[in-house]
């Protein structure tokens, strides 16, 4: 196998290990502790994929600040366990079918199947550089670029008044 | 330059939503407690010059944002529904939200944005897009839905439709993904092209369009994805219930429509059977479900599950393009029916509630007919309406919606519609029964702004049926121009 | 090189555990971030792809998606600490005046 492929492999595991690990776990604060150890793998990955400045976003918007922001909330609310027992009911054994009908589609992906799926271009390109990022966001993705801009004023303006205390009369 | 102020020109109504409700943050921030009144003032200023602008802009056709919107007769005509369901929403809210202490001007500039959202998803061509104006859309709506504050249902309401909305998002998201992986593209004209083309994962297409089906699925609470909507409705605010029953219904169908319309006519084979269940199992659970209901917020949920069955109903006849342009142009008129009868039945809700949840449950209702005929003879309308009994709005849109899909050769399935329409019938003439066969003594709460609304929806739901012919020949105009 | 098909696989049964933790859990904020890990395994399948294709744009997607997030997490993290404030629990069975 290529080093390349064994890194990957490792890496995998890692990330679906951490992915478990955060639904599995009892306490808030290690799931998100587990989460950021999963952005930070995918950060990786981005990087063998060929893109440098997402995998740079990923690693400070979400393992950084978005992350945060969970911890900092859980922390606020001494909510890291639930008094009662975490257990679901008539969902469980539906959602356990349902991922395992998934898992089942990617190792078939993996080892099966396969076939129709396109090859990955071998020549590292230089597609994921900031300039070129750049110029297509700004010309190309004009539009979409204004409406996470309205998106993001419209979630502020909500949470501050969701959140805000009225003043005592 | 890829894009120019021509582009703005073209989507101005939105553009003027927008900037209006930026500016709104501003206003409200600075003006005096006293006078914040004008905020919802100039709120409905600005929905109506939005509409006029709109209504201007009516036969225009042409793309913006390099192919990424496009405006059509199809996002016209659903331009100018969500504008006029904004400016009946504020009319709705304005009494309530004095009434129960929460009157704050923030709440129309979410719902400004929500409808902003909404009007980019009428007329967005790129799966991008449609996932971002469809956030621009909900979340809005979730801030809405909790804005009762101190008040644990409402509060409650608005998490539940966050959690399940956010999940809905992220299979539209995935599902955006698959496509994106099949044909390399995401905006919908690139896209049909590349399917046309043949690609190479014909599986992954399929995936995509499948996940994006469940997540617009949870957008328009079709079962089994609904399980959501007799809650959010219950705990929300009653206007704000109104506005996301036919808000969301909106967005959400125009995404449906553009998106299977415009990019995925090739898959009919394999998605036709998967649509004829989710019709069938909403059809069914939302009209037997609601029969059980004592209160009528959650009445009025169900049947906007139901409702969302019929609407459905419209993408049976999918492979066949020539029946499917009416059963389109059916399911617009379906959902502007559907927009004003919520809109009037919502109102007489308002107008009976009281503080703490009190006035919602269907014996509240008793001798309200005798008391005020006026308003028991409104909600007859609106009970008709749904029912779709003439001569209301409601009856011309179930009978096209049936005509459409029998053309389009599902017998099995219209004659499913009128039997479950036979059921709601019993739920529905049960209240009407009980407004004006018990006796009672039900107080409303005098509000002009909802009397207003509630009078002129009753007046609307007769009135359009008389002239439904002219208004389907638009509903079929609009949709000409997407296939 | 990693075929394709490897991370199209990392990336479905990463979407997979989110959604098992959505159904699951009855931790407000552990549903939440579940949701968090799928909106993610959705953007390595973009960025994936983006490769494959020698496509930028699957790159620009990755943006939009975390400003999106950034928005959810703003909103979603208000609504929790607003019922917080009220009822003392983030288990969402037990914040449920509402059942039927």
């Amino acid at each position: 196998m290529e080093t390349e492929v064994i890194v990957f492999l490792i890496l995998a595991f890692v990330a679906i290990g951490s992915a478990i690990g955060m639904i599995i776990n009892k306490n808030a604060v290690y799931s998100a502790l587990f989460l950021i150890l999963n952005f930070a793998t995918v950060a990786i990955f981005y990087l063998m994929l060929g893109a440098p400045f997402i995998a740079m976003a990923q690693v400070t918007v979400y393992a950084g600040a978005i992350m945060v922001l969970f911890l900092f909330v859980i922390m606020l609310l001494g909510a890291e366990q639930l008094k009662k027992a975490d257990k679901g009911e008539w969902q469980k054994p539906v959602a356990i079918l349902f991922v395992v009908v998934l898992i089942v589609e990617a190792v078939y992906l993996i080892f099966g199947g396969g076939g129709d799926l396109l090859p990955m271009i071998n020549e590292v390109s230089e597609v994921g550089d900031p300039i070129s990022l750049a110029t297509k966001l700004f010309k190309e993705y004009f539009l979409p670029f204004q409406v996470t801009a309205v998106l993001l004023l419209a979630a502020m303006v909500g949470a501050i008044v969701i959140t805000k205390q009225d003043k005592k009369s | 330059m890829l894009y120019s102020m021509d582009d703005m020109f073209n989507i101005l109504p939105t553009v003027i939503v927008v900037a209006w409700a930026t500016a709104l943050i501003l206003v409200e921030a600075f003006l005096p407690k006293k006078y914040k009144f004008i905020t919802i003032w100039l709120t409905v200023l600005g929905l109506v010059v939005a509409l006029v602008a709109a209504i201007n802009q009516h036969g225009i056709e042409a793309e913006a944002f390099n192919g990424m919107l496009v405006v059509d007769g199809f996002s016209s005509f659903l331009n100018i529904l969500i504008l006029g369901s904004g400016i009946l929403a504020v009319a709705l809210a304005v009494g309530y939200n004095k009434r129960f202490g929460f009157d704050r001007g923030e709440y129309y500039i979410m719902m400004m944005f929500s409808i902003a959202g909404t009007m980019l998803m009428s007329s967005a061509a790129d799966l991008i897009v449609i996932f971002l104006a469809l956030e621009l859309m909900s979340i809005p709506l979730y801030i809405m839905a909790a804005f009762y504050r101190g008040n644990v249902n409402s509060e409650e309401a608005g998490m539940k439709y966050f959690l399940l909305g956010a999940f809905a998002g992220g299979f539209i998201l995935y599902g955006i993904g698959f496509v994106y992986g099949a044909t390399g593209a995401t905006g919908l004209s690139q896209v049909v092209t590349a399917i046309n083309g043949g690609v190479d994962s014909p599986t992954f297409l399929l995936v995509g369009a499948a996940l994006i089906l469940i997540g617009l699925g949870f957008k328009v609470a079709a079962v089994p994805f609904h399980m959501w909507t007799p809650d959010v409705y219950e705990g929300s605010p009653t206007p704000a219930t109104a506005y996301m029953a036919v808000g969301a219904k909106v967005g959400g169908f125009a995404a449906l429509i553009r998106i299977f319309v415009v990019a995925f006519p090739t898959l009919s084979t394999d998605l036709v059977p998967i649509l004829w269940g989710l019709v069938a199992l909403t059809l069914v659970v939302g009209n037997l479900v609601a029969i059980a209901q004592k209160n009528i917020k959650r009445m009025l949920a169900y049947s906007s599950i139901s409702h969302a069955g019929f609407i459905l109903m419209a993408f049976l006849p999918y492979g066949d393009a020539a029946v499917f342009k009416s059963s389109v142009a059916a399911a617009l008129f379906y959902l502007l029916a559907f927009a004003i009868t919520s809109f009037g039945s919502w109102g007489v809700v308002i107008a009976l509630e009281k503080s703490e949840g009190k006035g919602l449950l269907l014996e509240d209702y008793a001798g309200l007919g005798r008391k005020y005929p006026a308003l028991g003879v409104a909600m007859l309308i609106f009970m008709l309406s749904f029912t779709g009994i003439p001569p209301t709005i409601g009856f011309a849109g179930k009978f096209l919606l049936f005509k459409a899909v029998m053309e389009g050769g599902y017998y099995g399935l219209a004659i499913l519609g009128v039997l479950t329409s036979l059921f709601s019938a019993y739920y529905y003439l049960r209240l009407v029964i009980i407004m004006f066969m018990k006796s009672g003594e039900p107080n409303i709460v005098s509000d002009r702004w909802v009397t207003l609304v509630t009078a002129s929806s009753a007046v609307a739901t007769v009135v359009l049926f008389m002239v439904s012919t002219p208004l389907f020949a638009w509903a079929e105009q609009a949709v000409l121009k997407l296939f | 090189m990693v075929p394709l098909s490897y991370y199209v696989a990392l990336s479905a049964i990463l979407f997979a555990l989110g959604a098992l933790g959505v159904l699951t859990r009855r931790n407000t904020i552990i549903i939440f971030m579940s949701i968090e890990l799928m909106l993610n395994s959705a953007n390595l399948l973009f960025v994936a792809f983006a490769r494959s294709f020698g496509d930028v744009s699957g790159q620009i997607f990755v943006f939009f998606v975390m400003a999106v997030a950034a928005a959810e997490v703003a909103v979603g993290l208000a609504l929790i600490v607003a019922v917080f404030r009220n009822k003392h629990t983030i288990n969402i069975d037990e914040v449920s005046g509402l059942k039927g």
